[in-house]
């Protein structure tokens, strides 16, 4: 009797715990998956947009979650990876305020107008970020949108007083430690294990994005001396940045370091066709009578006087037909002829000579960004219907990275690359080849478990709506490609992601 | 005996299954406490279920049961490429049973009883790796029948009735990996369906050779609920002419599939009964679970399940210790009917193992209290859903799961 009543109190007791199911082996486990010879304790990444996981023309809540360091992080926790900060902002507008007043635009949403076609458009509504609420923490992610390579290095760069007068930048004056405080300072002073650094994009982009309309600063190494769509000289760049990998690894720690990819990888320079201008016969060969002067009188004419070359008369010459054309543009590489124009022996009125001074037809190779898809082809004055931009009103030039312009960016990125390959092998960090990574997305594609990733605008999948900044399915590539990197290099297994579970544009409209 | 019992268990482990579905085997203690055999055991009133035929060899002229289970079940899953991992937090399930017996004369008895033989509750935490299968689930069938009994004579009777079910479903999963609102909540759907009901039967009969053999066959009908009037609820879904998502109707169909049972038991050393039953469950009929949504904008849910048949081994062993004790244990190897590549988070089954014990204390004459216990061992399985597709292309969801389930149970039988 006694027994029976043991074995249904034994009966009983069991069937009140409840015992979890057991793996041999679970993911959790300490041991499961290795950080070889790094150690990812304590990660700090440092870089521009790209490492504070801005998109969409913004940067905000969601997109700073799916930032390529915060997705590596998450998987570092699985081999001893720690806590990640991130500065976030307060809300996903992603819009900037100062004192109120809104200093950055809110994100882009992609919405569907009246007529049923989707595009890019400025999510509706305030933004709560306000620069001067000042962040006390310190961030693992020291991702500042903006940053040139030498800003890592400036004092002040995170100054609040600073940023009304272009001195100092609104993202970082968010969370700097000090008035006179560097991103490279901030970044050291958490004694990081490891880090990433993602730097250089901004020393070539502003300059590709406006068109080259800023200064080749090639042979100039005063970089305060800069404007902000200058490129950078390649030794300042090289010095500068070995300066911030000795800093980063003066503890020690191990790293990666990412190299710049070509603007021609990135969907603002590839989305709008060169050949943008559909033309009838009859338009065609009208436009053609008009500029019959200009090719066939002025620009012999100037050859012949050598005012201009031979090479530059055959550049400008106007030529349209039937079908695709290629617009009409300002190209201030080219000689300005309009004072020339106005003498003797063309002696034509000012605004002719002016349309004229520095006129061609954009070419294949030239890269007409993004932006210009909403001037192509409008009428800027509506009572003048004849006047359209890129037919009769000729293209600004810094909606056009001509061959001459992309030349400079590739000289200065090539050589930017070159040093951060060759410190990377020098220090034994791992590298990462972005350039090429990215290159492969407009060529072709990469597949994954739910397509193929590409550069496409809106529909690959891989860039944000600003054309210029990955999605976080393009992130969680990057974040990939990184682990491959590491795990090669420190002999480390962190598991890498499904990037067919990070979303790409959002959807929405206002 | 007691060797001989341990052989019986340990000769099935090694031949391996696991029964599956969503088949919810729980009904009734004494018999569960014995591997869940009784298509030919001949002790209460669980009879109405396992077999009606046998219920005019009660000795009793009233034979009344009740009783309830909880069924503490999870799940693990992980994915080691990518480190994916979660579990299950599901609410306890709570299948229960009532029958009741009348034997009217010798050789004519009534039957009359309520069960829950289908049935599943899966709570997965919400936005998991697999969130756009499933988040959660919650299925419930409830039986009512009734059933006549007639014996031929001593060796042979046959029973049978009609079957009413009512049941319900809740359903929740993600749209799919990746869409979210403005604020990055994950767009999902609620499906409900309450209240639906249908109609099955089941025949069965009892074939005693000598005093001590029993063998008994029972078939139970498939059943189909067609929820027509269900409801889906969306949420977080951004506000755009691209995504249509607004709440509908649905209309759906779930089978509850057929099983048929045969087995045997015997009674040995005055005191021991052995009992053996293989169920056949014609999961074939569950080929798909398709959703259609009453909003022609929204695109129909299919989900290829593509379920083959499975059967199921039971064994079970009764002692009768003292007047007031009767002990009881069991075995059963029960076999997933869920094929390779189709195995979906929402019922992630393998083969299992499963063990039973339980007991009966007579309390005077009339009334006894009936304990169960039974603990379900899968085995750690690697597996994949390999049917979900993203724009028309395949998206499997794999990885590994290991998944057990311990169930109480205690009842109440009274005899007049």
């Amino acid at each position: 009797m006694k027994n029976i009543y043991k074995y249904t109190l034994a009966v009983l007791a069991l069937s009140f715990i409840s015992c979890d199911p057991e793996f041999d082996s679970p993911v959790t486990e300490d041991e499961f998956y290795s950080s070889g010879s790094a150690d990812f304790s304590k990660y700090v990444a440092v870089g521009n947009s790209l490492t504070a996981g801005y998109a969409d023309g913004a940067l905000y809540i969601t997109g700073q979650k799916n930032s390529y360091p915060n997705i590596m992080a998450q998987q570092f926790a699985f081999a001893g990876g720690g806590e990640f900060n991130q500065p976030l902002m307060n809300d996903n507008l992603g819009g900037l305020l100062l004192n109120g007043n809104q200093i950055a635009e809110n994100r882009f949403i992609l919405a569907v107008d009246a007529n049923g076609n989707p595009g890019p458009v400025r999510l509706e509504g305030n933004p709560t970020t306000d620069i001067t609420n000042h962040l006390p923490s310190t961030y693992n992610n020291m991702g500042v949108p903006g940053a040139k390579s030498f800003h890592l290095l400036a004092p002040g760069y995170g100054n609040l007083a600073g940023v009304p007068i272009g001195a100092a930048n609104p993202y970082f004056a968010r969370f700097a430690s000090s008035e006179s405080a560097t991103v490279i300072g901030d970044a050291v002073a958490q004694n990081p294990t490891f880090f990433s650094l993602w730097i250089g994009n901004n020393d070539i982009l502003g300059y590709a994005t406006s068109g080259g309309s800023g200064i080749d600063q090639t042979g100039n190494f005063d970089p305060s001396t800069y404007g902000s769509n200058d490129i950078t000289d390649p030794n300042v760049f090289a010095m500068v940045y070995s300066q911030q990998v000795d800093a980063l690894t003066q503890n020690g720690a191990k790293g990666v370091l990412i190299n710049i990819p070509e603007v021609t990888s990135i969907p603002y320079f590839t989305t709008v066709p060169t050949n943008a201008i559909p033309l009838d016969a009859a338009t065609a060969a009208q436009l053609n009578a008009q500029f019959a002067a200009y090719n066939t009188q002025i620009l012999p004419g100037l050859a012949g006087m050598g005012v201009i070359s031979p090479e530059e008369a055959a550049l400008r010459m106007i030529n349209f037909s039937a079908g695709q054309n290629f617009p009409i543009m300002t190209d201030d590489d080219l000689t300005d002829i309009t004072a020339i124009l106005q003498g003797p022996p063309f002696s034509l009125p000012a605004p002719l000579a002016a349309l004229l001074g520095q006129l061609r037809q954009v070419k294949s190779d030239d890269l007409i960004v993004l932006t210009a898809s909403s001037e192509l082809g409008t009428t800027p004055d509506p009572s003048n219907p004849q006047g359209i931009i890129g037919v009769t009103i000729p293209l600004r030039d810094d909606l056009v990275l001509a061959t001459t312009e992309q030349a400079r960016v590739s000289a200065a990125s090539t050589a930017y690359n070159a040093t951060i390959q060759a410190l990377a092998s020098a220090k034994g960090l791992a590298f990462v080849d972005a350039k090429t990574i990215l290159a492969r997305l407009s060529n072709g594609g990469i597949p994954y478990d739910g397509g193929l990733l590409t550069s496409q605008f809106v529909t690959g999948g891989a860039f944000s709506l600003d054309g210029v900044h990955p999605t976080p399915r393009g992130y969680a590539y990057m974040a990939n490609m990184m682990i491959y990197a590491i795990n090669d290099t420190y002999d480390a297994t962190i598991p890498t992601v499904h990037i067919g579970n990070y979303p790409t544009v959002t959807i929405s409209n206002n | 005996m007691k060797k001989l019992f341990l052989l019986a268990v340990f000769a099935l482990a090694s031949a391996v299954t696991y029964a599956g579905g969503y088949r919810v085997s729980l009904q009734g203690n004494k018999s569960l406490a014995m591997g869940h055999t009784g298509v030919a055991v001949i002790n209460s009133s669980e009879l109405v279920f396992f077999n009606p035929a046998g219920l005019v060899y009660l000795d009793e002229k009233f034979n009344g049961t009740l009783g309830a289970f909880g069924v503490f079940s999870n799940i693990a899953y992980q994915d080691s490429q990518t480190g994916a991992n979660a579990r299950t937090d599901s609410p306890v399930g709570t299948p229960f049973y009532a029958y009741a017996s009348y034997k009217a004369t010798d050789w004519l008895a009534f039957g009359l009883g309520v069960y829950t033989p289908y049935g599943s509750s899966v709570e997965y935490e919400d936005d998991w790796a697999g969130s756009h299968l499933v988040n959660n689930i919650d299925l419930q069938a409830i039986y009512v029948q009734s059933t006549v009994s007639f014996k031929i004579n001593d060796k042979l009777s046959f029973g049978g009735g009609p079957i009413y079910v009512t049941g319900s479903v809740n359903f929740n999963r993600n749209l799919n990996r990746t869409l979210t609102d403005l604020e990055g909540n994950r767009a999902n759907v609620t499906i409900d369906a309450t209240g639906v009901s249908s109609w099955g039967w089941v025949a069965s009969t009892m074939f005693n050779p000598t005093d001590k053999l029993h063998i008994g066959a029972t078939y139970r009908s498939q059943i189909i609920l067609d929820a027509d009037d269900g409801d889906a609820t969306f949420e977080n879904i951004p506000n755009s002419p691209l995504t249509p998502f607004q709440n509908t109707g649905i209309s759906a169909s779930l089978p509850l599939p057929a099983e048929m049972t045969v087995g045997m038991s015997y009674d040995f050393c005055e005191n021991w009964t052995f009992a053996f039953d293989y169920n056949r469950t014609y999961w074939d009929v569950y080929e798909s679970l398709d959703i259609n949504f009453v909003n022609e904008d929204i695109p129909d849910s299919k989900n290829a399940r593509n379920y083959k048949n499975s059967s199921i081994y039971r064994f079970g062993m009764q002692y009768d210790a003292t007047k007031m004790f009767t002990l009881r244990a069991g075995y059963y190897f029960d076999e997933s009917p869920v094929q390779a590549g189709y195995f979906a988070p929402e019922t992630p089954r393998n083969d299992s193992n499963n063990f039973t014990a339980g007991l009966t204390v007579n309390i005077g004459e009339h009334l006894q209290i009936d304990a169960s216990f039974l603990y379900s061992h899968f085995k750690e399985v690697d597996a994949s859903y390999n049917y979900y597709f993203e724009n028309g292309v395949a998206v499997p969801f794999s990885g590994t799961y290991k998944t057990n389930a311990f169930v109480p149970g205690l009842g109440l039988t009274y005899k007049l």
